[in-house]
């Protein structure tokens, strides 16, 4: 007779721990290839799982091996057709050891697959955000309990003692249980029969009662009080919390002086942007506008890959995303975000426009706008923190003072995109929300 | 209701196992093994498990309680990804050679596959495990779960101690040179038991505990001629070291002077598992052939008298036809001999000819052919053989000629492969010389050992490469490699390719002329 160990309910992942430690040992690597992915793939595309391919560097396991391409060597191999002592049979190939293949999967065309959570941790890394904003964003959709009617299963904590009650008493009258009440009576009788002189008559009503009574607790016994029948217990349903819907427009330059590396920078803030949003919000759309001199609504791919020539004014692109929101996103139904990537430069003119609309128009409908002005790493520190700047900076300076909602910054590198968000996250707490 | 609707007699009928058909099964087929195989084995424990968790064991190596690294988790995503894609099945058991013989049960297995595996794995390989002389001298079956949990264990306590990357950099070298860390020649050191274990570390750790530096600063009294026995040593170091040593892990963790007492035990750890799987690599062949002949011969015998029905047995033929599949060299499904069929082969050829032999097996195995008890000419080379010796005394012109085997001549040079010898009177002996040859583990990994130590100047450790048919290490592997070694021996090392025959230096290469 063998042992048998039932280990199917042994704790599973039970490999979880060299993964990790994998994934540790080839982060560089793994990192490049997520901001490669996120550099060419959509912006709501980064809350997801990805698959990359097999790291190389620093996960190699070497060991004392042959060179496949020196020496002689004899190779025996099953399935002769027509081949006689002394044939030559040309090598295929670049005859490395090519006839004895062994096709093994080649580590180069090997992709895996990481999780969320490993995407996002490696997508954050250099983004320099503090742990709190990032367990926020990792988070998943709260749920809030939601009572839900009965059931007759459930844990000993829920029971609905008022529902199980009346069911248990509704049954007692159904099955006539003896009650209480009549018992005490019977008792109450015996006890005055017996106190009374005895005689035939009285003892044979005695042992009737008596008869009676046994009868009675009989039953009362094999009819419970409280019958597991009986239990009901209150129901919950998970319901997410409700959440309104939000609209998130991401405005960007892009005339010629905007170039891969700007757009990279410009794209990597919209994606931590949506994140964020698509946190907080049941629904969270993107609407994506570009401009030169004049804007248009376009489609992702359009926003980030196709370049268009032309002058630079701002406005039409505040203008553009006003007409989109009296359209589409009324503001009553809306949280709207928006987000302006830009190098700055703008006709002198215009700047005076753009102020004067958002003051007078859009700060009213949004929620939130963020600015930023993507520079050149040489020219932080000239520009580090003096107010002058191109004029669109200067311009929107006086937003910013006037407008608590209105966050503007520099951002050279990655690390500088987290500060503009700072304002929004640190209002997490409350969300301030508009009552749809 | 299984059970009611089972015809007496048979064991077990539809799909669906549980643990009374299980045992029924195990109990009926190991009574006919001994019965009528004759077989001796480890008392059996099976352990149900799922995919996920075999995939789990398939990563670290087979073992149940392996320690963690980070390797472990790359070959888990391989494995898993051709598991996912359908590339690859995963295997329906898994055993280990211990005491009790591990038997791992997959939970998707059918009834009738679960009979399969256990003839297979309980009886076949567990004999197998228990008897071949390779796995009797070499590996200590009763030790070795405890050492591993020690191991592990250990590990774990290294990596809180001294941090992840300190353990990782010893167990990433040690791992790199598990090829060269075996006893081929000698028998190893047998396990120490626990307790012996425990002592040791506890000793190591007051040690550590009441080390004092003043006590480095005493004078060396009357030990002048003591030093002088030593001076004597080092000029020797072939002596005193014990040169040349092949087990480039012992040596390391013997000799090495920059190790810490806790990276000598990594290094043991390691060198110690390395060793236990070295008989497992030279006996792939007779160990799945025995498994296999094994259960294919029991499950005829429980079918022959009743005790399967028709649809478990074509289920169990069918599984049975798609583990011995041997495609012809020039299929693109070609991988290689399988062990499986080339053991079942030979084992039921050595069958045929012990009780129908021909003219020419009369020929060439005067001594077994028509001896008629074929039980215990098998009994006697599973005990008694490895697979190199095993093929080179039974490979049989006739499975030759079946096999249609030939050997195909390459060297590196020529632009052309040159048929050597095919499946013909002048033939056999070459074909079977040379596959005999190619599953011998001394021959086909690189023979690497240490030479010298320079003792009295700067450590500089001397490898030979004993280079065979002008075959040469892989360049870029190499010098990893050594990378490694360096770092567990602390200076500078160094590695001569020699060629065998001639002496001849061919190549040298120090880690001084690698870039850290």
């Amino acid at each position: 007779m063998p042992i048998f160990i039932d280990r199917r309910l042994n704790p599973k992942d039970k490999s979880l721990s060299n993964r990790q430690r994998f994934l540790r040992r080839a982060r560089e690597e793994l990192k490049r290839s997520i901001r490669d992915q996120i550099r060419s793939g959509r912006i709501a595309d980064v809350d997801a799982e990805h698959t990359v391919p097999m790291p190389e560097r620093g996960t190699a396991e070497p060991s004392f091996n042959d060179d496949k391409a020196s020496g002689r060597r004899q190779h025996i191999l099953p399935g002769n057709k027509h081949f006689s002592p002394g044939d030559l049979i040309p090598k295929p190939g670049q005859g490395s050891g090519a006839g004895a293949p062994g096709n093994k999967v080649s580590e180069d065309d090997f992709r895996f697959v990481l999780s969320r959570e490993e995407v996002l941790e490696l997508f954050f890394e250099d983004l320099e955000l503090p742990d709190l904003v990032k367990l926020n964003l990792k988070e998943i959709l709260a749920f809030k309990p939601r009572r839900a009617g009965f059931a007759a299963t459930g844990s000993p904590t829920n029971v609905n003692v008022g529902r199980t009650m009346r069911n248990s008493h509704g049954r007692r009258i159904a099955l006539r249980r003896p009650k209480q009440a009549e018992l005490d009576a019977i008792l109450q009788e015996i006890a005055t029969l017996e106190s009374a002189p005895a005689g035939a008559a009285t003892r044979q009503r005695i042992a009737g009662l008596r008869e009676e009574l046994d009868r009675l607790e009989r039953r009362r016994r094999r009819i419970a009080f409280v019958d597991p029948v009986d239990i009901r217990f209150n129901r919950f349903d998970a319901r997410p919390i409700p959440n309104a819907k939000a609209v998130m427009f991401c405005l960007m330059d892009v005339s010629g002086s905007m170039g891969e590396r700007e757009k990279d920078l410009a794209k990597r803030f919209f994606v931590l942007l949506h994140l964020f949003l698509k946190r907080r919000y049941e629904r969270t759309e993107i609407v994506f506008i570009r401009h030169t001199h004049e804007a248009h609504e376009v489609d992702e791919d359009t926003f980030f890959y196709n370049t268009q020539s032309g002058g630079t004014i701002v406005s039409t692109a505040l203008d553009e995303m006003h007409r989109i929101i009296e359209q589409r996103y009324p503001a009553n139904e809306w949280n709207i975000y928006a987000a302006q990537a830009s190098d700055g430069d703008n006709f002198a003119t215009d700047s005076e426009r753009c102020i004067e609309f958002l003051d007078r128009r859009l700060m009213r409908l949004c929620q939130y706008f963020a600015y930023v002005e993507i520079i050149d790493e040489r020219e932080t520190h000239i520009f580090g923190a003096t107010e002058n700047g191109t004029s669109l900076w200067r311009a929107y300076s006086r937003v910013e003072l006037k407008w608590p909602n209105f966050q503007m910054s520099r951002i050279a590198t990655p690390a500088d995109i987290y500060p503009v968000f700072r304002r929004l996250f640190a209002r997490q707490p409350a969300p301030a929300r508009k009552s749809a | 209701m299984a059970r009611q609707a089972t015809k007496p007699g048979l064991l077990f009928s539809g799909s669906d196992w549980d643990f009374g058909k299980l045992s029924r099964a195990h109990e009926a087929i190991q009574a006919l093994a001994i019965e009528e195989l004759h077989l001796d084995t480890y008392p059996v424990q099976m352990e149900i498990i799922s995919s996920q968790q075999m995939l789990d064991a398939y990563s670290s190596v087979g073992m149940p309680l392996m320690y963690r690294h980070w390797s472990f988790g790359k070959h888990f995503l391989y494995e898993e990804l051709l598991y996912r894609k359908g590339g690859r099945g995963l295997a329906y058991e898994l055993v280990i050679n211990s005491n009790p013989c591990i038997v791992y049960l997959m939970e998707e297995n059918t009834m009738a596959l679960q009979a399969l595996v256990t003839a297979h794995a309980a009886l076949g390989h567990n004999h197998f495990f228990k008897n071949n002389h390779l796995f009797r001298q070499w590996t200590d079956a009763g030790a070795i779960l405890s050492y591993l949990d020690f191991a592990k264990g250990y590990i774990t306590r290294c990596e809180e101690r001294h941090g992840l990357a300190a353990v990782e950099a010893v167990l990433d070298a040690a791992h790199a040179l598990m090829e060269q860390g075996v006893f081929r020649y000698r028998r190893p050191p047998k396990l120490s038991s626990e307790r012996q274990r425990e002592g040791l570390r506890e000793r190591l750790e007051y040690e550590e505990r009441s080390y004092n530096d003043l006590w480095r600063t005493l004078p060396p009294a009357q030990g002048n001629k003591k030093i002088d026995d030593r001076d004597r040593g080092m000029a020797d170091p072939k002596k005193s070291l014990n040169l040349p040593e092949e087990n480039l892990l012992y040596f390391l963790e013997k000799n090495s002077v920059v190790l810490e007492p806790w990276q000598r035990e990594l290094v043991r750890i390691v060198r110690i598992i390395a060793q236990y799987f070295y008989p497992q690599r030279q006996t792939q062949v007779m160990n799945e052939g025995c498994a296999t002949f094994v259960h294919y011969t029991l499950m005829n015998m429980l079918f022959d008298r009743g005790q399967i029905n028709e649809g478990a047995m074509l289920e169990i033929l069918r599984n049975h036809s798609n583990v011995i599949f041997q495609p012809a060299f020039d299929d693109p499904r070609y991988s290689g001999v399988n062990p499986y069929a080339l053991g079942l082969d030979m084992m039921q050829d050595i069958q045929r000819i012990a009780t129908a032999p021909t003219a020419e097996d009369r020929d060439w195995f005067p001594d077994i052919a028509g001896h008629g008890d074929w039980r215990e000419i098998l009994l006697d080379a599973w005990a008694n053989h490895r697979d190199e010796s095993f093929i080179r005394q039974y490979l049989s012109p006739t499975l030759i000629r079946k096999w249609r085997f030939f050997v195909l001549g390459d060297a590196a040079d020529q632009p052309h492969y040159q048929v050597a010898s095919i499946h013909n009177e002048r033939g056999y002996r070459k074909i079977r010389a040379a596959l005999a040859h190619s599953y011998d583990v001394g021959v086909n990994r690189p023979d690497i050992q240490a030479v010298d130590v320079d003792l009295l100047g700067d450590r500089h450790l001397r490898l030979q490469h004993k280079v065979k048919d002008g075959v040469v290490l892989d360049e870029a592997s190499r010098d990893a490699t050594l990378r490694h070694i360096r770092k567990l021996w602390g200076y500078e090392v160094s590695l001569a390719a020699v060629d065998a025959q001639t002496g001849a230096t061919i190549n040298e290469r120090s880690t001084r002329q690698i870039a850290e």
